[in-house]
């Protein structure tokens, strides 16, 4: 008898177990798959939180859509997809490289480009202005002379 | 002269792009929705929840979809204005009651009028997520085909109402 009994106490985390994992915010993979997705998502209410970190009610709501979303097993494309369908490429952090965002992606370098040209174009320029005098020999003694004078005193 | 001219134009340029970056409103989120189909739903009537709506009963017809919430502070602000448009038959007016209390959004009504022809209940603002609803009020201009052609973002004002919405409305209704 007694031996039974503990055989119950030891199964008793089996049998508690069972009713878990029905709330879906339980599910730590879930969970989990859900947060790194909405990293990466932005929150339309406070711009510049993502959607996993926002606790505006309209972030709530869209965390759970994603969870139920990937419940009924669809990929992160396809959940993206829901929501650039309904809120714009503005949900994305990640900007995707269309006609108009061309300069966004490609701006930074061509002001990069611009600003090495004209730097080449004013070395090259000064280059032209300051030319190298050749001293004669009987000038650099000179020089030598005057230069060592001063560091004497 | 260059020396001049060119750190002159820099500066143009710049204070050009400045300028107008203070002028938008980065709460505006351009809506990939207009010009696509509004989406559909099947939702109860706030007054006769024994009933519902659907935007197809609205094919063939202009309509305005107003987002509202009797918690939402910026509805108060249109409020009036959606009151006097209603009066003045033009186009009509719908409401998506966005999650909201039955309870509440009927005093709410009851108190400041109702504008609305009638109103869906969204509770739980499923709807409004399909819609891209992000901050009510939100209102959509739909045209005769069911299709979105505005959307404006916050509420709805004498401004804009007489300088984008009611002319989009009449050339809607044109066509």
């Amino acid at each position: 008898m007694r031996k039974l009994l503990i055989l119950l106490f030891c199964l008793l985390p089996a049998f508690s177990y069972a009713g878990e994992a029905k709330d879906l915010a339980a599910n730590p993979v879930l969970e989990k798959r859900m947060i790194g997705l909405a990293e990466r998502l932005r929150c339309l209410v406070c711009q510049n939180e993502s959607l996993a970190s926002s606790h505006a009610e309209l972030a709530e709501d869209l965390r759970q859509e994603v969870r139920e979303m990937m419940l009924k097993g669809k990929s992160d494309q396809e959940i993206i997809d829901y929501l650039v369908a309904r809120y714009g490429d503005f949900v994305l952090y990640d900007p995707p490289m269309k006609s108009y965002t061309v300069l966004l992606w490609f701006g930074p370098f061509a002001m990069l480009l611009l600003g090495a040209g004209v730097l080449v174009l004013q070395v090259r320029k000064r280059r032209r202005t300051v030319q190298e005098v050749v001293l004669t020999p009987e000038a650099q003694q000179r020089a030598a002379s005057l230069l060592n004078e001063e560091g004497n005193k | 002269m260059m020396r001049f001219i060119l750190p002159l134009v820099i500066f143009l340029v710049l204070a050009g792009f400045l300028y107008v970056g203070l002028g938008l409103d980065p709460h505006e989120v351009p809506s990939p929705l207009i010009d696509k189909p509004a989406p559909a739903f099947n939702l109860p009537q706030l007054h006769n929840t024994a009933k519902n709506f659907t935007p197809e009963e609205m094919k063939g017809k202009v309509w305005l979809l107003n987002v509202w919430s009797s918690w939402c502070v910026s509805c108060k602000e249109e409020h009036p204005v959606l009151l006097s448009l209603s009066q003045q038959n033009i186009v009509p007016v719908y409401g998506l009651d966005y999650k909201d209390k039955k309870e509440d959004a009927e005093a709410w009504l009851r108190q400041a009028g109702d504008p609305y022809i009638l109103s869906a209940m969204d509770r739980d603002g499923r709807i409004g997520i399909d819609y891209g609803v992000y901050g009510v009020p939100e209102t959509y201009v739909i045209d005769k085909q069911g299709i979105i052609r505005y959307k404006q973002i916050g509420p709805v004002t004498n401004q804009n109402l007489n300088e984008k919405i009611l002319p989009m409305v009449a050339e809607l209704q044109r066509k």
